[in-house]
């Protein structure tokens, strides 16, 4: 197949998306402001490290070079991983935590959706089953987004604060390179452009009942998916992650 | 050894931590057996209080179907109306319908 390293490339990027921000829920594993909250995070934690499994797994086999998932997620370093910056930028508060997944899940929505429809099948598979558990996820942050969104003047000027700090990083999911265009172009994956329009629709008539303004910017932050430049949260996101990897290689239980 | 009295003062001057509403959680297994109370959780409002039953209680694939009701809308029984309320019941084993031989296919009862 012609499109084999674009393919793989491709596939790293859900990877990574999904392992990185399911490694940044896991953090607030015993913090979270409530125990219903601290379950419901480290759910959906699991949900898309699991996710990751799948998009990874398969990325292992279409390289077809012995690495497995687990050596993907645990042997690269930072200029390898192919997420976006939204994902990586650090948790903050519980407010900039649910402003970020809110922000990512409206996008996964959209994209796994699209993805059902993937000429490649098993692209197809891992899109229809995880695409159920992302629109749990959507719903869960929504709510929070509108309930403190829309809550108390403290809540209200959180929330503000987390879309105005984040917002510059979601241009990056609707930014096309050349191996986007190989995916569009073999129908394995819509351009990302073409979702654009819908998730921003979606976002502000959230932000409207949530009574959060949309900043009205063009500029945005990239160079997470193409791997040029990662933030500097990545590589500290990273040692915590890696660090029994890296110190016991091939260490098993 | 710290008094009774001082540990309730000490109790009372802490602030107000402004909870959630406590919720009862109902979960139905599997069709067929009706609503069994799985447990408690806080919860803003009812829509919320679903949602945290789902991740409290049925992330292992438990259920089929969750009620929620705040537990101040619970009337319960209080205890010292035990004797009154279930003494009366206790010596009269014709009300058990235990003289029925139920077929194992008409599952659970």
């Amino acid at each position: 197949m012609a499109q084999e390293p674009a393919y793989f490339e491709f596939l790293c990027r859900m990877g990574d998306n999904a392992l990185v921000l399911g490694h940044r829920l896991s953090e607030w594993c015993g913090h979270a402001p409530a125990l219903e909250e601290d379950i419901a995070l480290a759910n959906t934690g699991l949900d898309l490290i699991g996710e990751a499994q799948l998009w990874l797994g398969l990325a292992s086999d279409v390289e077809d070079r012995g690495r497995t998932a687990d050596d993907l997620a645990m042997g690269r370093d930072v200029w390898d991983f192919r997420n976006h910056l939204l994902t990586e930028q650090p948790n903050g508060d519980f407010g900039q935590t649910m402003m970020r997944q809110y922000l990512f899940d409206a996008w996964h929505v959209c994209l796994l959706d699209a993805l059902c429809d993937s000429s490649q099948a098993h692209t197809a598979e891992i899109a229809a089953k995880t695409v159920k558990e992302a629109r749990y996820h959507l719903t869960r942050s929504r709510s929070i987004v509108i309930g403190l969104g829309d809550g108390t003047s403290e809540s209200h000027r959180r929330m503000q604060t987390a879309l105005d700090r984040l917002f510059p990083y979601v241009g990056e999911f609707f930014e096309t390179d050349s191996i986007d265009r190989a995916m569009t172009a073999s129908r394995i994956a819509p351009d990302p452009n073409s979702l654009k329009d819908p998730y921003l629709e979606t976002i502000r008539s959230t932000f409207l009942d949530a009574t959060l303004c949309v900043p009205e910017q063009e500029f945005y932050l990239s160079g997470g998916k193409t791997g040029r430049q990662h933030s500097e949260h990545l590589g500290h996101l990273l040692t915590q992650m890696q660090w029994l990897q890296r110190a016991y290689p091939e260490a098993s239980w | 050894m710290t008094s009774p009295l001082i540990q309730k003062e000490a109790i009372e001057k802490l602030p107000s931590r402004n909870e959630w509403p406590l919720w009862e959680v109902f979960v139905r297994g599997q069709n067929g057996v009706s609503h069994r109370h799985f447990g408690s959780l806080h919860a803003p409002d009812a829509d919320a209080a679903i949602r945290n039953a789902r991740d409290v209680y049925t992330r292992r694939n438990e259920g089929v179907s969750i009620w929620v009701v705040e537990a101040k809308n619970i009337a319960a029984s209080s205890p010292s109306a035990k004797g009154p309320l279930y003494d009366p019941a206790a010596s009269k084993v014709y009300r058990h319908p235990t003289f029925f031989n139920i077929p194992d296919d008409a599952g659970p009862m």
